[in-house]
Protein backbone atom coordinates (compact mmCIF):
# COMPACT_ATOMS: atom_id res chain seq x y z
CA UNK A 1 0.00 0.00 0.00
CA UNK A 2 1.65 3.44 -0.87
CA UNK A 3 2.34 5.15 1.51
CA UNK A 4 -0.44 8.17 2.76
CA UNK A 5 2.64 10.79 3.33
CA UNK A 6 4.42 10.61 0.14
CA UNK A 7 3.26 11.29 -3.17
CA UNK A 8 4.64 9.70 -6.59
CA UNK A 9 5.74 12.44 -8.19
CA UNK A 10 6.43 11.59 -12.52
CA UNK A 11 9.01 14.03 -14.18
CA UNK A 12 10.13 13.87 -17.48
CA UNK A 13 14.23 13.41 -17.62
CA UNK A 14 16.00 13.96 -21.26
CA UNK A 15 15.47 16.32 -23.92
CA UNK A 16 13.08 15.99 -27.06
CA UNK A 17 13.49 12.06 -26.29
CA UNK A 18 13.32 10.70 -23.13
CA UNK A 19 10.97 9.10 -20.33
CA UNK A 20 8.93 9.87 -17.35
CA UNK A 21 10.71 8.78 -13.78
CA UNK A 22 8.67 8.01 -10.87
CA UNK A 23 10.09 9.92 -6.91
CA UNK A 24 8.30 9.12 -3.99
CA UNK A 25 8.48 12.66 -2.54
CA UNK A 26 7.20 13.19 1.43
CA UNK A 27 3.80 15.18 1.29
CA UNK A 28 3.61 18.51 3.27
CA UNK A 29 0.85 21.05 4.11
CA UNK A 30 0.87 23.80 1.32
CA UNK A 31 3.50 22.51 -0.99
CA UNK A 32 3.86 23.58 -4.40
CA UNK A 33 4.46 21.61 -6.76
CA UNK A 34 7.93 23.64 -7.35
CA UNK A 35 8.90 22.22 -3.41
CA UNK A 36 8.73 18.84 -4.69
CA UNK A 37 10.80 19.13 -8.06
CA UNK A 38 13.47 21.37 -5.48
CA UNK A 39 12.87 17.95 -3.14
CA UNK A 40 13.49 15.75 -5.51
CA UNK A 41 16.74 17.73 -7.11
CA UNK A 42 18.00 18.23 -3.33
CA UNK A 43 17.47 14.54 -2.33
CA UNK A 44 17.23 12.06 -5.31
CA UNK A 45 18.77 13.53 -8.38
CA UNK A 46 21.41 16.56 -8.28
CA UNK A 47 21.25 16.69 -12.06
CA UNK A 48 17.95 17.42 -12.32
CA UNK A 49 17.66 20.63 -14.96
CA UNK A 50 14.98 23.16 -14.04
CA UNK A 51 14.51 26.81 -13.76
CA UNK A 52 13.04 28.94 -11.11
CA UNK A 53 14.09 32.16 -9.44
CA UNK A 54 11.42 34.34 -6.80
CA UNK A 55 9.08 31.59 -5.84
CA UNK A 56 6.60 33.86 -5.48
CA UNK A 57 4.83 34.53 -9.02
CA UNK A 58 6.91 37.23 -10.30
CA UNK A 59 9.48 35.89 -12.20
CA UNK A 60 7.70 33.72 -14.82
CA UNK A 61 10.53 31.33 -14.56
CA UNK A 62 8.74 28.36 -12.84
CA UNK A 63 6.16 27.20 -15.59
CA UNK A 64 5.89 23.58 -16.62
CA UNK A 65 3.12 21.14 -17.67
CA UNK A 66 1.89 19.62 -14.28
CA UNK A 67 -0.65 16.68 -15.16
CA UNK A 68 -1.20 18.26 -18.95
CA UNK A 69 -1.50 21.55 -17.89
CA UNK A 70 0.69 24.29 -18.31
CA UNK A 71 0.90 26.25 -15.01
CA UNK A 72 3.29 28.21 -12.58
CA UNK A 73 4.62 26.08 -10.55
CA UNK A 74 5.57 28.39 -7.24
CA UNK A 75 2.23 29.00 -6.79
CA UNK A 76 0.45 25.83 -7.61
CA UNK A 77 -0.42 24.12 -4.45
CA UNK A 78 -0.01 20.07 -4.94
CA UNK A 79 -3.27 19.66 -3.27
CA UNK A 80 -4.85 21.64 -5.81
CA UNK A 81 -4.11 19.11 -8.45
CA UNK A 82 -3.18 15.95 -7.32
CA UNK A 83 -4.21 13.17 -9.70
CA UNK A 84 -4.69 9.65 -8.26
CA UNK A 85 -2.07 10.72 -5.25
CA UNK A 86 0.90 11.49 -7.79
CA UNK A 87 1.38 14.57 -10.22
CA UNK A 88 3.40 14.19 -13.57
CA UNK A 89 5.79 17.53 -14.22
CA UNK A 90 7.01 17.68 -17.70
CA UNK A 91 8.65 20.67 -20.01
CA UNK A 92 6.07 23.32 -21.22
CA UNK A 93 4.83 22.60 -24.83
CA UNK A 94 5.75 24.54 -28.08
CA UNK A 95 9.13 25.45 -27.13
CA UNK A 96 12.53 23.16 -27.84
CA UNK A 97 13.37 21.10 -24.13
CA UNK A 98 17.17 21.60 -23.42
CA UNK A 99 16.75 18.84 -20.79
CA UNK A 100 14.78 17.62 -18.31
CA UNK A 101 12.17 20.70 -17.37
CA UNK A 102 14.09 23.27 -18.65
CA UNK A 103 13.02 24.62 -22.40
CA UNK A 104 14.94 27.27 -24.68
CA UNK A 105 12.82 30.31 -23.94
CA UNK A 106 14.48 32.17 -26.86
CA UNK A 107 12.10 31.77 -29.57
CA UNK A 108 9.35 32.99 -27.20
CA UNK A 109 11.27 36.09 -26.43
CA UNK A 110 12.04 36.84 -30.06
CA UNK A 111 8.60 36.90 -30.84
CA UNK A 112 8.37 40.02 -28.08
CA UNK A 113 10.82 41.42 -29.66
CA UNK A 114 9.43 40.82 -33.48
CA UNK A 115 6.00 41.89 -32.39
CA UNK A 116 7.52 44.92 -31.25
CA UNK A 117 6.95 44.65 -27.70
CA UNK A 118 9.55 47.15 -26.79
CA UNK A 119 8.91 51.12 -25.56
CA UNK A 120 9.88 53.71 -28.51
CA UNK A 121 10.11 57.46 -27.54
CA UNK A 122 8.86 59.39 -29.62
CA UNK A 123 12.48 61.30 -31.31
CA UNK A 124 11.91 64.51 -29.42
CA UNK A 125 11.77 64.08 -25.89
CA UNK A 126 8.89 66.01 -24.44
CA UNK A 127 9.04 69.38 -22.80
CA UNK A 128 7.32 67.69 -19.67
CA UNK A 129 5.91 64.63 -17.94
CA UNK A 130 3.04 62.36 -20.18
CA UNK A 131 -0.45 62.90 -18.48
CA UNK A 132 -2.23 59.57 -18.80
CA UNK A 133 -5.53 60.01 -16.87
CA UNK A 134 -6.57 56.33 -15.32
CA UNK A 135 -9.51 55.81 -16.52
CA UNK A 136 -8.85 57.01 -20.03
CA UNK A 137 -10.44 53.98 -22.85
CA UNK A 138 -6.24 53.48 -23.37
CA UNK A 139 -5.15 53.26 -19.92
CA UNK A 140 -7.39 50.66 -19.33
CA UNK A 141 -7.10 48.74 -21.91
CA UNK A 142 -2.98 48.83 -21.28
CA UNK A 143 -3.72 47.95 -17.52
CA UNK A 144 -5.81 45.22 -18.28
CA UNK A 145 -3.12 43.60 -19.89
CA UNK A 146 0.27 45.09 -18.54
CA UNK A 147 0.67 42.33 -15.46
CA UNK A 148 2.04 39.65 -17.95
CA UNK A 149 5.30 38.13 -16.52
CA UNK A 150 6.29 36.52 -19.21
CA UNK A 151 6.22 32.52 -17.93
CA UNK A 152 4.86 31.57 -21.31
CA UNK A 153 2.61 29.18 -19.84
CA UNK A 154 0.06 31.32 -22.51
CA UNK A 155 2.56 30.23 -25.42
CA UNK A 156 2.34 27.02 -24.43
CA UNK A 157 -1.49 26.27 -24.46
CA UNK A 158 -1.93 28.13 -27.56
CA UNK A 159 -2.80 24.97 -30.55
CA UNK A 160 -2.07 27.46 -32.95
CA UNK A 161 1.36 27.96 -31.51
CA UNK A 162 1.64 24.19 -31.73
CA UNK A 163 0.13 24.09 -35.47
CA UNK A 164 2.17 27.44 -36.24
CA UNK A 165 5.63 27.82 -34.37
CA UNK A 166 5.48 31.11 -36.58
CA UNK A 167 3.20 32.30 -34.87
CA UNK A 168 4.29 35.28 -32.79
CA UNK A 169 1.86 33.65 -29.69
CA UNK A 170 -0.63 35.42 -26.79
CA UNK A 171 1.70 36.62 -24.33
CA UNK A 172 3.84 38.71 -27.60
CA UNK A 173 0.92 39.86 -28.85
CA UNK A 174 -1.04 41.03 -25.39
CA UNK A 175 2.45 43.34 -25.23
CA UNK A 176 2.16 44.35 -28.09
CA UNK A 177 -1.47 45.58 -27.41
CA UNK A 178 -0.82 47.63 -23.88
CA UNK A 179 1.88 49.54 -25.92
CA UNK A 180 -0.61 50.18 -28.75
CA UNK A 181 -2.60 51.64 -26.10
CA UNK A 182 0.78 53.48 -24.10
CA UNK A 183 -0.08 57.12 -25.48
CA UNK A 184 3.65 58.07 -25.35
CA UNK A 185 5.09 55.47 -27.23
CA UNK A 186 5.94 56.25 -31.13
CA UNK A 187 6.40 53.29 -32.49
CA UNK A 188 2.64 51.77 -32.90
CA UNK A 189 2.23 52.05 -36.95
CA UNK A 190 5.49 49.72 -36.95
CA UNK A 191 4.32 47.79 -34.20
CA UNK A 192 0.69 46.98 -36.05
CA UNK A 193 2.40 46.00 -39.02
CA UNK A 194 4.45 43.87 -36.99
CA UNK A 195 1.27 42.12 -35.48
CA UNK A 196 -0.32 41.58 -38.54
CA UNK A 197 -0.74 38.70 -40.52
CA UNK A 198 -0.34 35.29 -40.87
CA UNK A 199 2.11 34.64 -38.02
CA UNK A 200 0.64 37.17 -36.09
CA UNK A 201 -3.17 38.40 -34.84
CA UNK A 202 -4.89 37.14 -37.68
CA UNK A 203 -3.53 33.84 -36.98
CA UNK A 204 -5.65 33.48 -33.42
CA UNK A 205 -8.57 31.32 -33.53
CA UNK A 206 -10.03 32.72 -30.53
CA UNK A 207 -10.14 29.36 -28.83
CA UNK A 208 -8.52 31.04 -25.39
CA UNK A 209 -6.08 28.17 -24.16
CA UNK A 210 -4.17 31.43 -22.89
CA UNK A 211 -7.19 33.13 -21.01
CA UNK A 212 -8.09 29.72 -19.42
CA UNK A 213 -4.61 29.07 -18.18
CA UNK A 214 -2.71 32.54 -17.30
CA UNK A 215 -1.76 32.38 -14.03
CA UNK A 216 -2.12 36.24 -13.63
CA UNK A 217 -5.64 35.96 -15.38
CA UNK A 218 -5.47 37.79 -18.02
CA UNK A 219 -7.35 37.61 -21.29
CA UNK A 220 -4.86 37.45 -24.00
CA UNK A 221 -7.34 36.95 -26.62
CA UNK A 222 -8.89 40.55 -26.10
CA UNK A 223 -5.99 42.24 -26.02
CA UNK A 224 -5.55 40.17 -29.46
CA UNK A 225 -8.79 40.90 -30.72
CA UNK A 226 -8.00 44.78 -30.20
CA UNK A 227 -5.07 44.44 -32.19
CA UNK A 228 -7.44 42.94 -35.48
CA UNK A 229 -9.14 46.11 -34.90
CA UNK A 230 -6.24 48.41 -34.67
CA UNK A 231 -4.99 46.77 -37.58
CA UNK A 232 -7.80 47.23 -39.60
CA UNK A 233 -8.56 50.40 -38.77
CA UNK A 234 -4.57 51.17 -39.89
CA UNK A 235 -5.55 49.32 -43.09
CA UNK A 236 -8.80 50.78 -43.82
CA UNK A 237 -6.53 54.53 -43.30
CA UNK A 238 -4.24 53.10 -45.58
CA UNK A 239 -1.63 53.73 -43.26
CA UNK A 240 -0.25 50.09 -42.29
CA UNK B 1 1.61 37.07 -47.58
CA UNK B 2 1.74 40.30 -46.90
CA UNK B 3 0.24 41.80 -43.69
CA UNK B 4 -1.49 44.44 -45.75
CA UNK B 5 -2.82 41.41 -47.85
CA UNK B 6 -3.95 39.61 -44.82
CA UNK B 7 -5.71 42.41 -42.72
CA UNK B 8 -7.89 42.93 -45.88
CA UNK B 9 -8.51 38.94 -46.22
CA UNK B 10 -9.70 39.58 -42.57
CA UNK B 11 -12.21 42.52 -43.36
CA UNK B 12 -13.42 40.71 -46.45
CA UNK B 13 -14.09 37.45 -43.52
CA UNK B 14 -15.78 39.77 -41.01
CA UNK B 15 -17.98 42.24 -43.58
CA UNK B 16 -19.18 38.88 -45.54
CA UNK B 17 -20.28 37.34 -41.77
CA UNK B 18 -22.18 39.81 -41.26
CA UNK B 19 -23.62 39.78 -44.79
CA UNK B 20 -24.05 36.32 -44.06
CA UNK B 21 -25.91 36.98 -40.82
CA UNK B 22 -29.06 39.41 -42.17
CA UNK B 23 -28.75 36.81 -45.46
CA UNK B 24 -29.22 33.75 -43.54
CA UNK B 25 -31.87 35.39 -41.55
CA UNK B 26 -33.83 36.65 -44.37
CA UNK B 27 -33.16 33.12 -45.85
CA UNK B 28 -34.26 30.73 -43.03
CA UNK B 29 -37.51 33.48 -42.40
CA UNK B 30 -38.42 32.13 -46.08
CA UNK B 31 -37.70 29.21 -45.98
CA UNK B 32 -39.98 28.68 -42.63
CA UNK B 33 -42.92 30.66 -44.47
CA UNK B 34 -42.48 28.56 -47.41
CA UNK B 35 -42.86 25.61 -45.69
CA UNK B 36 -45.71 25.90 -43.93
CA UNK B 37 -47.87 24.91 -47.33
CA UNK B 38 -45.51 22.27 -48.07
CA UNK B 39 -42.69 22.84 -50.38
CA UNK B 40 -42.88 22.04 -53.96
CA UNK B 41 -40.40 23.20 -56.95
CA UNK B 42 -43.28 24.62 -58.34
CA UNK B 43 -43.25 27.37 -55.49
CA UNK B 44 -40.35 28.20 -55.73
CA UNK B 45 -39.88 28.56 -59.22
CA UNK B 46 -43.16 30.79 -58.81
CA UNK B 47 -41.74 32.78 -55.86
CA UNK B 48 -38.57 34.03 -57.35
CA UNK B 49 -38.53 33.37 -61.41
CA UNK B 50 -38.74 36.83 -62.62
CA UNK B 51 -38.13 38.96 -59.84
CA UNK B 52 -35.48 41.12 -59.64
CA UNK B 53 -35.30 41.50 -55.77
CA UNK B 54 -34.76 38.21 -54.80
CA UNK B 55 -32.03 37.51 -58.01
CA UNK B 56 -29.77 40.54 -56.38
CA UNK B 57 -30.77 39.10 -52.56
CA UNK B 58 -29.38 35.98 -53.94
CA UNK B 59 -26.33 36.67 -55.68
CA UNK B 60 -25.47 39.03 -52.68
CA UNK B 61 -26.04 35.86 -50.44
CA UNK B 62 -23.75 33.75 -52.68
CA UNK B 63 -21.00 36.20 -53.26
CA UNK B 64 -20.62 36.73 -49.10
CA UNK B 65 -20.89 33.12 -49.14
CA UNK B 66 -17.49 32.46 -51.65
CA UNK B 67 -15.42 35.22 -49.92
CA UNK B 68 -15.99 34.39 -46.06
CA UNK B 69 -16.08 29.85 -46.66
CA UNK B 70 -12.90 29.67 -48.35
CA UNK B 71 -10.85 32.12 -45.97
CA UNK B 72 -11.86 29.79 -42.93
CA UNK B 73 -11.10 26.69 -45.00
CA UNK B 74 -7.88 28.45 -45.95
CA UNK B 75 -6.29 28.85 -42.34
CA UNK B 76 -7.73 25.24 -41.88
CA UNK B 77 -5.87 23.76 -44.58
CA UNK B 78 -2.67 25.30 -43.42
CA UNK B 79 -2.63 24.42 -40.03
CA UNK B 80 -4.21 20.63 -40.23
CA UNK B 81 -3.06 19.37 -44.21
CA UNK B 82 0.38 19.53 -45.87
CA UNK B 83 -0.53 22.15 -48.31
CA UNK B 84 1.17 24.75 -46.53
CA UNK B 85 0.15 28.46 -47.02
CA UNK B 86 0.46 28.43 -50.99
CA UNK B 87 -1.69 25.66 -51.58
CA UNK B 88 -3.76 26.52 -49.04
CA UNK B 89 -4.28 29.31 -50.57
CA UNK B 90 -4.48 27.98 -54.27
CA UNK B 91 -7.09 24.99 -53.43
CA UNK B 92 -9.11 27.70 -51.51
CA UNK B 93 -9.27 30.15 -54.69
CA UNK B 94 -10.62 27.63 -56.40
CA UNK B 95 -13.42 26.83 -54.10
CA UNK B 96 -14.53 29.87 -53.99
CA UNK B 97 -14.41 30.37 -57.36
CA UNK B 98 -16.67 27.20 -57.61
CA UNK B 99 -18.81 28.51 -55.13
CA UNK B 100 -19.63 31.89 -56.64
CA UNK B 101 -19.89 29.94 -59.90
CA UNK B 102 -22.46 27.22 -59.00
CA UNK B 103 -24.26 29.81 -56.44
CA UNK B 104 -24.88 32.25 -59.31
CA UNK B 105 -26.05 29.59 -61.60
CA UNK B 106 -28.35 28.63 -59.52
CA UNK B 107 -29.93 32.42 -58.74
CA UNK B 108 -29.58 33.32 -62.53
CA UNK B 109 -31.57 29.58 -63.19
CA UNK B 110 -34.17 30.70 -59.98
CA UNK B 111 -34.39 33.74 -61.99
CA UNK B 112 -34.58 32.49 -65.76
CA UNK B 113 -37.91 29.97 -64.51
CA UNK B 114 -37.89 26.65 -66.04
CA UNK B 115 -38.47 27.94 -70.05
Amino acid sequence: MPDPRTISVSVWRGAAAGRFVSYDVPLNANQTVLDTVTWIQRHREPGLAYRFACRVGMCGSCAMTVNGTPRWTCRTHVNRVLRDGGLQVAPLRNLPVIRDLAVDMTAFFDKMARARGAFRPAADPPADFAVVAPASRERRAADAGIECIGCAVCHAACDVVAWNPDYLGPAALNRAWTLVNDVRDAGTAERLAAVAGDAGCHACHVQQGCVQHCPKHLNPTASIAGLKRAVARAAIKGEL
Amino acid sequence: MSARAETWLWIAQRASAGVLALAVVVHLGTVIAAVRGGLTAAEITARLSGHTGWLVFYLVFVAAAAVHAPLGIRAVLAEWTPLGRRGSAIASAILAAALLALGARAALALYLGPH
